[in-house]
């Protein structure tokens, strides 16, 4: 469960806005390990007519899951969490010599009022990770931005063949929060 | 070390392969993916030569890209491992035009021939079939490979997976082309899409 401090609004449009980007660039799979940052995204990847949504049991199935949908002319998203990355790295490597197209929304945690310490070192180095990889990293950190960052981030992923990465800031999601 | 009775690896991928219309194969990173060389190169073959553990998943992406079309995962006992979870994943999508075939040698054959778990504990046909795939084959005749390679071709009721214990034997390597542009551009454009 998420609880946002700094906001009153439970129930955020951003994740809205995502879906209604991805579908607009035609992606058609959407590879996840389940997230509570992600869910109502998930929830409308699932329920939709022309995405499927495909349930992983770690991370980098979805890497190479979305090499074989491009060899069959499909494009897709992967969506995961921070700590996912990690698991990603070997897998990470088809992609430039692939050159197929890639685009992940990675929910963050370990940023901003995190309670866990062990989300904290995975969190800490997504981005250095992403970036020693070839992968271009971009972050939206309130719900604002969303449309544009992921508009910018779909264009060159599918456009331009350019390895992208949306960070969604913990600050956006909310700090996780349990209550005893 | 090759045991007796145990089948060719080389003339099981060829005879996979012998008559395959319009099949989308997917080699494992090692010697499988020689293996669908030696049986002749084509240009929907994908070979891998990195991402260890990602065929199956390839397979998958592709399967559901191309729902009429069969696609066909030829790999070995360490990429499967590896890639375990993805049976899961196959099993949970149950994509009807998905086979996967396992070359089973119960050793890592490229880096030394050190045994593999397949050799004493784990029994990838009743993994595959506890991950939801039903049709999980343990595979040990040619007869029973041929019959795999007709089923291959029904793709509408997958997906299918078969174990076939090979022999062990070091065999000449084929090597393919290691340009993974060139391998997904080719697939692509014979499967009729154009360049960005």
């Amino acid at each position: 469960m998420h609880a946002r401090a700094d906001a009153p609004d439970t129930a955020p449009n951003w994740p809205d806005d995502i879906f209604a980007t991805l579908q607009r660039f035609d992606v058609r799979q959407v590879p996840y390990v389940p997230d509570a940052g992600h869910s109502k995204l998930i929830q409308r990847v699932l329920a939709s007519s022309t995405m499927r949504g495909i349930a992983l049991t770690t991370e980098e199935e979805g890497v190479a899951l979305l090499a074989g949908a491009w060899a069959g002319g499909q494009r897709g998203a992967l969506l995961m969490q921070s700590s996912g990355v990690g698991n990603c790295i070997n897998m990470l490597s088809l992609i430039p010599i692939l050159r197929f197209p890639f685009l992940t929304l990675v929910t963050m945690r370990g940023e901003w009022g995190e309670f866990n310490p062990w989300q904290v070192p995975m969190g800490s180095t997504t981005q250095g990770v992403f970036e020693l990889s070839g992968v271009k990293v971009l972050r939206a950190s309130n719900a604002a931005e969303v449309p544009a960052v992921l508009e910018a981030a779909a264009a060159q992923a599918y456009n331009a063949l350019t390895p992208t990465a949306v960070l969604l800031s913990q600050r956006l999601i909310g700090a996780k929060v349990f209550t005893k | 070390m090759s045991k007796a009775n145990l089948l060719d690896r080389r003339q099981v991928v060829s005879t996979l392969l012998a008559d395959r219309k319009d099949i989308v194969a997917i080699g494992g990173l090692g010697a499988s993916t020689n293996d669908m060389c030696a049986a002749g190169d084509h240009a929907r073959n994908f070979y891998l030569w990195g991402g260890m553990g990602g065929a199956a998943m390839i397979g998958l992406g592709l399967a559901l890209a191309q729902p009429k079309l069969p696609v066909l995962v030829i790999t070995g006992d360490g990429e499967m491992l590896m890639g375990m979870g993805g049976l899961a994943t196959i099993g949970l999508q149950k994509p009807a035009n998905l086979s996967i075939v396992v070359l089973d040698n119960e050793a890592y054959g490229e880096t030394g021939g050190q045994t593999s778990h397949t050799s004493a504990a784990a029994d990838l046909v009743g993994i595959a079939r506890a991950c939801g795939i039903e049709d999980s084959r343990a595979v040990t005749t040619m007869a029973e490979v041929e019959a795999f390679a007709t089923a291959v071709h029904d793709v509408s009721v997958g997906p299918r997976f078969a174990n076939v214990k090979i022999d062990s034997a070091s065999v000449e390597r084929i090597l393919p082309t290691r340009d993974g542009t060139y391998i997904v551009n080719r697939i692509r454009g014979d499967l009729g899409f154009q360049p960005i």
